[in-house]
């Protein structure tokens, strides 16, 4: 959108305003995270830039906060708990929205719409709201305080994504593809496996990605939910803000903001998979 | 063919409704035979597809039978039917490759990987497609598309082939060279081919027998030449090639013809096919070409006079549109010759037919 030779007086001042806003927002959302980074590099346990740092001096930098998470038994003991507990949690997401997705758009299901809407609610309601309803619950029938009952929580909040992500999908999809499969004699497995899922794999795995990181970045719930032996690393980070101020919580974030770029990144890969194959699709 | 006895796929009073109310495909009776190349021709949005799907069992009819080599078709579940099938917007998989979409139904067999590379070489050489099979259908032309969609109904030597304007995108010499090939398969390998076309030389080329749906209900069944030379009603007439009709009113039934009197007054004779007694409206349906000139038209026998408007030469033959009894479209083909130089645009001239050939229709 350059700047056009007859562009009015003031067409030229919001030419320039528009791209200071611009920048301004960019600056104030990247800026809080990138500058994590050379924070969590710091030689001395503090949150602020030393003047060694400032000078560039190379004694002023260490992994040492690294090497703490990594040798930590807390932070240690958290990510695995996180690594056990967000794929456990996407894997029940997955399944059950890509089915959910699937059948609410078969066209044939009843109450579409309500249900539709009970299952997004998890995405709609307050989170602390549906923490506290999930702790009397959970309370009641044995599940708070276990790991599955973490695990089943998480995956009631990663579903939606699941269900808007893959309907989104299915809704380019062309029904006579799953009829000619049949035709050609394929049952309804193999035409689920061989003809509809390849086809809405896009959506299937950005919901997922979307649902593991709900899951990763979880600590509402997991709060109400947990009890020591399910301490994720956001729970971790909570506490470790509040108690002890450890700048091992600066090396985390880089590592989770980098595991977030990557995940966005295969995100968009798919995205751009998907739209091929779309076009793809005849008629 | 059309005994029920030795019928391959039955449609026993089928109706079909989407929503409840409305009909679209009202009361069809319809015996397939073994073998046999049987068309579907008719309007847009008459129930063709419609029969399709229901023999393919992707919709079931709201109420009468359909029977597949004698056996209810509402039991066996669409993938065990063993039905190739043509769609209408081709459904090939935008995810595989030509070659994997024609082996995909033969992988299904669990045929060997050996048999169904040569079974897929020879299906996308019969279509001409052998150079392309390695690419996404999204990689091919409309027509190709429409091509592997035809090798990929007929590559696992279904008994049964339901082709849903399978030659529509195709261009006027590879659709003749298509229909050629699928009619040589059709007459090679005794499949039973159910077609369905808007295009009426494909239909009377190709087909055994053709049915002519109009509004839900067959018109007419019939092998193609009894379709032309014979129609019905003056739907199917006025459907199947070119048709020239004059209104009347049945003055009297005679046997097998009807005394009609134009609204000029004047009388003529013409079969009675689908008219009614004395005193109802009919429809009369003469071809081009079995209309000729006559000087002098004897009033009360088979001829009317009406006004030259246009004479379009065309080489061997010449069109000439008249004006007749209110008809201003009424065509008369005439071979180059003498004759036609007599006849000078906006004189007046004298038409005559074999009662024969002028039939008396439904006034619809
Ligand atoms: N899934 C559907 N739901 C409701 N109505 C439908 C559906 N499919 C078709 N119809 C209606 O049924 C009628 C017949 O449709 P059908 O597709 O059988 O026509 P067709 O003869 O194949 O037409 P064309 O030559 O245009 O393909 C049409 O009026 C159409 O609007
Ligand atoms: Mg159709």
């Amino acid at each position: 959108m350059a700047l056009q030779p007859y562009a009015s007086p003031v067409q030229r001042v919001w030419y320039y305003s528009f791209r200071v806003i611009c920048g301004l927002i960019l600056f104030f959302l990247i800026f809080p995270i990138m500058v994590i980074i050379p924070l969590s590099f710091n030689a001395l346990p503090y949150f602020t830039f030393t003047p060694g740092m400032l000078a560039f001096e190379a004694s002023a930098y260490s992994t040492e906060h690294y090497r703490d998470f990594f040798t930590n038994s807390d932070w240690q003991s958290a990510m695995w708990n996180s690594l056990s507990i967000a794929p456990a949690a996407t894997l029940v997401s997955v399944s059950l929205g890509t089915l959910a997705a699937i059948g609410l758009s078969s066209g044939k299901a009843p109450f579409r719409g309500a249900i539709m809407a009970i299952l997004i609610s998890p995405m709609i309601v307050p989170l602390i709201i549906s923490a506290a309803g999930m702790y009397f619950f959970y309370s009641r029938v044995g599940l708070q305080g276990t790991w599955f009952g973490v695990v089943l929580a998480h995956a009631a909040l990663g579903t939606p994504f699941v269900i808007i992500t893959v309907t989104a999908t299915l809704v380019g999809f062309d029904r006579s593809l799953t009829r000619a499969a049949a035709n050609m004699g394929a049952g309804p497995v193999r035409t689920f496996f061989k003809v509809q899922m390849p086809l809405i794999l896009p959506g299937v795995i950005s919901g997922g990605l979307f649902a593991f990181i709900t899951s990763f970045d979880e600590v509402v719930v997991v709060l109400f939910l947990g009890s020591a032996g399910q301490k994720t690393l956001p729970w971790q980070m909570f506490t470790g803000l509040r108690e002890q101020i450890s700048p091992t919580i600066l090396a985390v974030a880089t590592l989770l903001v980098t595991l977030s770029i990557i995940l966005l990144a295969t995100l968009e890969i798919l995205r751009r998979r998907s739209e091929r194959l779309r076009g793809m699709s005849p008629g | 063919m059309t005994e029920s006895s030795d019928a391959f796929v039955e449609f026993e009073r089928v109706q079909k409704s989407y929503d409840g109310e409305t009909l679209v495909v009202k009361d069809l009776n319809l015996n397939i035979g073994k073998g046999e190349f049987l068309t579907m021709l008719g309007p847009s949005g008459s129930g063709k597809t419609t029969c399709l799907m229901m023999l393919a069992g992707f919709e079931t009819a709201t109420h009468g039978d359909i029977r597949l080599d004698g056996k209810p078709i509402n039991s066996v579940p669409p993938h065990k039917r063993g039905i190739g099938m043509v769609f209408q917007n081709y459904a090939l998989f935008p995810h595989m490759t030509v070659a994997e979409n024609l082996a995909f139904p033969l992988e299904v067999r669990k045929m060997g990987k050996a048999d169904i590379e040569a079974k897929v070489k020879r299906a996308l050489d019969m279509v001409q497609m052998g150079a392309f099979g390695g690419r996404r259908p999204a990689q091919l032309s409309g027509g190709q598309q429409q091509r592997v969609a035809v090798a990929r109904a007929l590559v696992f030597d279904p008994e049964l082939v339901l082709m849903d304007e399978p030659l529509g995108a195709l261009d006027k010499q590879l659709r003749e060279q298509m229909q050629f090939e699928i009619k040589h398969i059709h007459e090679e390998l005794g499949v039973t081919v159910v077609y369905v076309t808007h295009d009426q030389s494909e239909a009377l080329t190709m087909s055994d027998r053709i049915a002519v749906f109009n509004d839900g209900k067959i018109q007419q069944l019939a092998p193609p030449p009894t379709l032309y030379e014979k129609p019905d009603n003056s739907f199917v007439a006025q459907f199947i090639g070119e048709n020239n009709t004059l209104d009347a009113t049945v003055d009297s039934v005679d046997g097998r013809f009807a005394r009609v009197r134009f609204n000029d007054g004047t009388l003529s004779r013409a079969l009675a096919v689908n008219c009614g007694g004395p005193g109802s409206q009919t429809r009369l349906s003469l071809r081009p070409e079995r209309v000729e000139f006559d000087a002098n038209v004897e009033p009360d026998e088979e001829g009317v006079t009406g006004l030259v408007k246009e004479l379009i030469y065309l080489g061997d033959h010449i069109r000439v549109r008249m004006e007749v009894l209110g008809n201003r479209d009424f065509v008369v083909k005439v071979p180059n010759g003498a004759e036609v130089s007599e006849l000078r645009v906006g004189e007046t001239a004298g038409l005559t037919w074999r009662a024969e050939d002028c039939r008396a229709l439904d006034a619809a």
